[in-house]
């Protein structure tokens, strides 16, 4: 701490830093910011802890990329070499979290050579998605400025198709962007039903003639991996299941995809089996079987609640209100905005809608930040702003749930000042000037 | 005097029909004329006419008489149906009896669409219309099956071959042995059509509006042809068409929309189509009377569904579930609407479940007489020919069977005449024995009480010993021969008895439990001993057996009737039409889309379907008054680009321009996603086809009007807009090797699809006006002619600026201008030249970097645009999307900082200015329509939530309603579901459920949905 006695006031700023829209070069992807020299002190906004507690008028200091201090704004030492943000009247908030991702995997989805996170095979927990993350992105940056600065991402496709790893999205490359990798496979778990058609025209729903087959192959997997972890020497080895030992100490999750009730079921039966670290990912009937997994303290990363319900018969709003739903049951849940990594930057508005349906603002944003962390098991440097934690958090001049009201000023991760630039911005100041437009916001 | 009358009529019918035959007999003429007198039987000569002790005549094949004479000629053979009932045989009118499978024209292509027929011969350009196909021409009898429909009490049947959507003409043949030349009864005794384009491997149509317009071009086409033969090429297909214009047209179809759809054909071209039914005539039974054709109705009941497992049953949707009640009691109900049918086992997995079916149908209130009619003497007078078969009287065809009895009772087919051929199914002499009788033996004095109960075809014999004990009696009995045999008591030794059953006394000779050789009668017959004298077992038994027929249908027949019919037929319809009203919302803050802006503690009143005044106090004068303090009221939202509500595919994708076809003829009234949108405070949208070619459909403008049929959702006089497409959807260049075929593949050909397209339309325009007889009309053309005369509107899918320019130019060439870029995501970059042009934007909010042509696409697209002058909307173009559109539009303000007004009227105004229909909605103004939202919170804010939508006046969407309905709707189910498993326990057989997913369609949607 290189705190000094020196009496704070507003009045005596000795650097202010100005919050509002820079000129810059264009910077389609902008480079990645500087890491933290001095201490920052961010004072009089309202700070969203991101654990539902909320700091009027409050104080958050950070150096060398974690946060010191978190309080209201009262008198206060300053250090010398301290650079002040006034958030007055502004909200800070945990940078957000998406979960359950293929930000930096996919470029354009449409686009073959774009694609890299399908791999042959079905079972892959030995695939690392982080060595194909995408740094330079041109996706990424327009997630950093609606205020989403942490991403899991995974591969796809099998029944094991890969481990996952969280990444922060301001960073030169890969190893840089890696917060924790190889945290956790992605299993999808056998359907119990099968779905013929394709995503947009999704065809009958049948029962899967193949699940007791596919129930079968993965369990084996899953025993022999557990034995062959049994022992560390190895003539032969194997790839699939060294990754796979983690698994069994705890020490990787498992995101297991299951959506229909009975699949949630089955999934939940697998975990317990198993005595594996599992997290239920889709859950789109996770309300029908909110005991179970309540009861066996499964946490569920809900997919896409800007959804239509599955049956017509079920409510008009549940997915809408299907994070209100697991609140209420007392299950532990986080939400993923989007599949596709376009629309990823929607996450804030997607909790935002669950408020109407009966979250209140600060679960709204736990479900976005401090959950996820949780579940993720990143939760000792992220999620929330608490002292000792990343200085990952993002200043927005409104209420970041709300589009009308999201317009994020300011981002820093590890105490680095995010570059908010981003392509659409730029291609947008280029045609107001072509147009000889005014420039309003961006 | 009447009878020698008919008989020297007959002498004189008979010479004329001797049976001459052109082919040759091995062996001597063995003519024989098969004279019969069936006599003392109850005979319906029609479905409503029942002769008692009436006496049947056939000769040659054919009736000569019926009537209660109990004379009969001296040369005819008499038979004997005391007790037995004839009736007409049954006809079957959607077989492929006899016919070969149909087999398709080419193998198709295994990379691309197939653009043209691969038949062979000079038919028709599209394999799908073949009426060149003649049953009669393909025919051959098929002894098996003839046996098995003869069993079930046909006699004769129309095949044709089911496949394709003109399917050529249907034969009436009977199910004799004859040969093959004696059993047409009629060639060509009916035309066939439908929407489905069956095994055709050809790319169009490749959804249900390009069906439609298919078969209204080709009868376009046909007139054409006709008007033109001989100085035209050839057309065969054509030329059977019209030949086939003149026959009764059998349109198959499977669910009422359709019926619907195909009437509206019929309409156009002065036709009265007969109309396979679906089994959910119930559900609309209103609109098909309407239609005015006469049904041919399958009998498909589901079995109930395996509800016992309740997350299982969560997946059953309401309407199956009502379904599987209603369904039996369809017949009965298009009854009741007073609509004539014809009964089919066309559907039913097993045909031979048909007559229990009827019997179930019966039960829930269908009458005897309909049933027989709708088996007998509609299908007959439906195909023209109740001269021929479906009736009994002289000189129609001698098809008809003999029963033991009533039909729809116990009764069972004995016997199947086929044009005057005996089939033979069960003895016709299992007279019904049933009684007490004194067996006597001729050593001994004793007189034993012989009992026959149960029914003839399986008589129990008993001797009674007393009150509880009873001997069995093992009989053997054919026609009047009989043996018998049983243990007397204190023996272990058998009598044995052989002998023959006559009218009052059966005797015969037996053995006795020794051996000896002696003679024995039975006599003095006198009825069964009433039930309640009959032993408790007995008892015991047929109650259960009564139970078990209860519980298979649920429960007892006077006790069941099903729940209610509910409009859509679907969760969240109506029961009872929600009514226009008067209301008053005080005290809201009024977003008016108007000079006045945003109006703060504001009254607004609609009356007749009008918003009537906007201002304060407006007094408190309405059916309802509504306190909105805090709440927010708009014009209800505009959603300028949807796919929703849409039957069977939104892309006609095989040729460039599909301009023919319209999605106002495929809209689904039944689709649960209106609702949903009501729920998001949208009242109207505009349903677009797709973006698989640059000319697309004409889209439909609905309002959102729950629970009304499709016509009444329409948008009453509203412009006629067409859908365009560019860029990669319409190159196909996301579809893998399959999308390397059709014209246009790059952007430069896209504009020379255009250009080619309504340089055609100028020519067939040039044509029409010199030489209107020999112009083949054209619906494509004419549709594009509306566009260059400015009474059609395009509204064109758009990414790239380059293609968007190049179609504005284009336009200007033929002198018109586009009304509307859709998506149109880069048009920030053209932001001048589109103001220049005059064209309308309608844009996603953020949409971006899901395929290569939008990664230039920015969320600030609106704002520009806006800033530009140019009116912009938001639309959806995803059902999810759409209903949360005030949403999509608050993002406005996020990028590009626009006003809260204006983001606002780009759900509202904008669409509505851009669908020419402002001066009727978009706004919250006097004289405009009451289509308005109540919210509960600034409608543009993530917490806001719309709590009621109206539209005309009709409150639709109501959050608090809702909330009833969902109770509703789960009492509804739960009663269902109860019932299920008592049918079940009842002994009813069970089915697992299939879920069928709904279709929610996308601009670049494709699934061929033609077949």
């Amino acid at each position: 701490m290189k705190h000094l006695n020196i009496t704070f006031f507003l009045s005596c700023l000795i650097l202010s830093y100005t919050i509002g829209f820079t000129s810059l070069q264009a910077q389609w992807i902008p480079s990645p910011g500087k890491a933290q020299e001095k201490t920052i002190l961010i004072t009089g906004g309202t700070i969203h802890v991101g654990n539902g507690q909320i700091i009027e008028d409050g104080l958050i200091s950070f150096s060398n990329g974690k946060i010191e201090l978190v309080q209201a704004t009262q008198k206060q030492s300053l250090g010398e070499d301290i650079e002040i943000i006034d958030a007055t009247g502004k909200h800070i908030y945990p940078g957000l979290i998406s979960p359950n991702t293929a930000n930096g995997l996919i470029e354009i989805e449409a686009v073959r050579a774009t694609r890299d996170n399908y791999e042959i095979g079905k079972f892959k927990p030995h695939l690392r998605p982080i060595i194909a993350y995408n740094a330079d992105s041109w996706v990424t940056p327009t997630l950093r400025s609606n205020g989403i600065l942490i991403s899991q991402i995974v591969a796809r496709g099998g029944t094991i198709p890969g481990s996952s790893d969280i990444v922060q999205l301001d960073a030169w490359n890969y190893e840089d962007a890696l917060v924790k990798g190889d945290e956790g496979i992605t299993l999808n778990f056998p359907n119990i039903v099968n779905r013929g058609g394709w995503w947009a025209e999704p065809g009958d729903i049948k029962s899967n003639d193949k699940y007791q087959k596919q129930m079968l192959a993965l369990k084996n997997f899953f025993l022999e991996a557990k034995a062959y972890c049994q022992n560390d020497r190895h003539e032969i080895k194997n790839l699939k299941f060294e990754a796979m030992c983690k698994v069994f100490k705890k020490e990787k999750k498992v995101y297991i995809s299951a959506s229909h009730a009975k699949n949630i079921l089955n999934a939940i039966e697998f975990i317990k089996e198993f005595d594996i670290d599992g997290v239920i990912v889709g859950g789109r009937d996770a309300w029908l079987v909110t005991d179970e997994l309540k009861e066996n303290n499964i946490p569920v990363i809900l997919r896409k609640p800007h959804s239509l319900p599955y049956l017509a018969h079920e409510d008009v709003d549940l997915s809408y209100k299907l994070p209100f739903l697991l609140e209420e049951a007392g299950v532990n849940y986080c939400i993923q905005a989007q599949t596709g990594s376009g629309e990823q930057r929607n996450l804030p508005f997607t909790a935002g809608k669950a408020v109407a349906y009966g979250l209140t603002k600060e679960k709204a944003l736990m479900a976005i930040t401090s959950n996820a962390a949780k579940i993720m098991g990143i939760d000792d440097r992220l999620g929330t702003i608490e002292t000792g934690k990343d200085a990952t958090l993002v200043i927005s001049t409104g209420d970041i749930l709300d589009p009308q009201t999201n317009h994020i000023e300011l981002a820093f991760v590890e105490g680095r000042k995010v570059n908010l630039d981003n392509k659409q911005k730029d291609l947008y100041r280029k045609f107001m000037d072509k147009y000889d437009l005014k420039h309003k916001r961006h | 005097m009447k009878k020698i009358l008919s008989l020297i009529i007959f002498t004189i019918l008979s010479i004329t029909c001797f049976g001459q035959s052109n082919f040759p007999d091995n062996g001597v003429k063995d003519y024989r004329n098969k004279y019969y007198a069936f006599t003392n039987a109850s005979i319906y000569k029609d479905y409503q006419t029942k002769l008692e002790n009436a006496t049947l005549l056939i000769k040659d094949g054919k009736v000569v008489s019926i009537s209660q004479s109990t004379q009969v000629p001296k040369d005819a053979i008499k038979v004997d149906c005391s007790g037995k009932t004839i009736y007409p045989s049954f006809i079957e009118l959607l077989s492929n009896y006899g016919l070969p499978e149909p087999k398709p024209a080419g193998e198709g292509r295994e990379n691309g669409i197939q653009l043209l027929s691969d038949k062979k011969g000079a038919y028709n350009w599209n394999e799908a219309i073949k009426p060149e196909t003649q049953a009669y021409m393909l025919f051959n009898s098929d002894k098996d099956k003839a046996k098995s429909l003869r069993e079930m009490g046909y006699g004769a049947v129309v095949a044709h071959q089911k496949d394709g959507i003109a399917r050529g003409s249907g034969v009436l043949v009977s199910l004799g042995e004859n040969k093959v030349n004696k059993l047409i009864l009629k060639e060509e005794a009916a035309a066939f059509y439908s929407f489905r384009k069956g095994i055709s491997k050809q790319g169009y149509p490749s959804s249900l509006m390009g069906a439609i317009a298919l078969l209204r071009q080709t009868h376009f086409d046909a007139d054409w042809y006709k008007k033109n033969e001989g100085e035209v090429e050839e057309n065969i297909s054509l030329k059977f068409w019209n030949q086939q214009q003149s026959l009764p047209s059998l349109f198959i179809q499977n669910d009422w929309l359709s019926l619907i759809r195909a009437d509206k054909i019929g309409d156009e071209f002065n036709k009265q189509y007969i109309f396979k039914g679906s089994g959910k005539e119930y559900q609309r039974i209103d609109a098909i009377k309407q239609a005015g054709g006469t049904l041919i109705l399958p009998l498909v009941f589901p079995k109930p569904y395996e509800v016992e497992d309740p997350i299982d049953a969560h997946y059953i949707g309401l309407p199956s579930l009502k379904h599987w009640e209603y369904a039996p009691y369809n017949p009965s109900i298009v009854e009741e609407a007073g609509i004539d049918f014809a009964f089919t086992m066309q559907d039913l997995k097993d045909p031979k479940e048909i007559m229990g079916n009827i019997k179930t149908a019966i039960k829930k209130g269908l009458s005897k007489k309909m049933a027989l009619k709708a088996l007998t003497f509609t299908p007959a007078k439906i195909i023209n020919s109740a001269d021929l078969v479906g009736s009994l009287d002289n000189d129609k065809i001698a098809n008809f069977i003999i029963t033991s009895g009533d039909i729809f009772e116990e009764g069972e087919v004995l016997e199947n005449w086929i044009q005057g051929e005996q089939f033979f199914l069960k003895s016709i002499n299992t007279n019904d024995l049933s009684g007490l009788y004194d067996l006597k033996f001729s050593n001994s004095k004793e007189v034993y009480e012989l009992e026959v109960s149960g029914k003839p075809s399986s008589h129990e014999f008993n001797i009674v010993v007393n009150d509880t004990t009873k001997i069995k009696v093992k009989s053997n009995f054919k026609s009047s021969d009989i043996s018998m045999s049983f243990q007397p008591e204190e023996t272990d030794q058998y009598y044995r008895l052989s002998g023959k059953i006559k009218e009052k006394v059966w005797e015969g000779n037996a053995q006795d439990t020794l051996g000896n050789w002696i003679k024995w009668t039975v006599d003095n017959r006198r009825e069964l001993k009433k039930e309640e004298e009959e032993s408790d077992k007995k008892k015991d038994e047929k109650k259960e057996e009564a139970d078990k027929e209860k519980d298979a249908n649920g429960e007892s027949a006077e006790m069941d009737k099903p729940g209610p019919i509910c409009y859509p037929f679907l969760p969240y319809g109506w029961t009872e039409e929600p009514k226009q009203q008067s209301v008053l919302f005080k005290n809201a803050t009024v977003w008016t889309n108007t000079d006045d802006g945003i109006l703060e503690n504001a009254d607004v009143l609609i009356k007749d379907g009008k918003i009537s005044k906007v201002g304060k106090d407006l007094g408190s004068s309405a059916d309802t008054v509504i306190d909105a303090t805090g709440k927010h009221l708009t014009s209800g939202i505009i959603d300028e680009h949807s796919h929703i509500a849409i039957s069977r595919g939104v892309n006609e994708s095989s040729q460039a321009s599909s301009a023919e076809v319209s999605i106002a003829n495929v809209v689904n009234s039944e689709d649960i996603n209106i609702y949903r949108q009501l729920a998001g405070g949208v009242t109207t949208s505009q349903l677009l086809h797709g973006s698989a070619n640059p000319i697309g459909g004409q889209s439909a403008i609905i309002k959102f009007r729950w629970g009304k049929l499709p016509e009444e959702m329409q948008f009453e006089n509203a412009d006629g807009f067409i859908k365009f497409a560019l860029g990669e959807n319409v190159k196909h260049s996301n579809w893998g090797s399959s999308g390397y075929i059709r014209f246009p593949q790059t952007r430069m050909g896209v504009e020379q699809a255009f250009i080619d397209h309504f340089t055609q339309a100028l020519d067939y325009k040039k044509s029409m006006q010199s030489n209107p007889e020999k112009t083949r009309k054209d619906i494509e053309m004419e549709v594009l002619l509306e566009i260059i005369d400015k009474k059609r509107f395009v509204t064109c899918h758009s990414y790239v600026q380059s293609e968007i320019t190049m179609l504005m130019r284009v336009a200007e060439q033929f002198g018109f201008n586009i009304n509307t870029f859709t998506h149109i995501l880069e048009g920030y970059k053209i932001a001048d030249k589109m103001k220049a042009h005059g064209v309308y934007a309608s844009t996603f909010s953020d949409w971006w970097m899901y395929k290569f042509e939008v990664n230039d696409a920015i969320p600030h697209n609106a704002a520009i645009l806006s800033e530009m002058d140019i009116v912009t909307a938001i639309n959806s173009d995803d059902a999810e999307m759409g209903r949360r559109l005030n949403n999509e539009a608050a993002k406005g303000i996020k990028y590009g900082g626009m006003s809260r007004e204006e983001a606002w009227k780009m759900v509202t105004l904008n669409p509505a200015i851009i669908l020419h229909l402002d001066e009727r909605v978009g706004s919250v103004q006097s004289g405009k329509d009451a289509d308005i939202v109540l919210w509960s919170a600034d409608p543009l804010s993530v917490y806001s939530k719309a709590e009621q939508t109206y539209v005309d006046g009709i409150c639709y969407w109501d959050i608090n309603k809702d909330e009833m309905l969902r109770k509703a709707n789960q009492a509804e189910r739960n009663r269902l579901v109860q019932k299920m498993i008592n049918a079940k326990n009842g002994g009813a057989k069970t089915q697992k459920h299939q879920h069928k997913e709904p279709k929610h369609y996308h601009c670049d949607d494709m699934e061929d949905e033609g077949k």
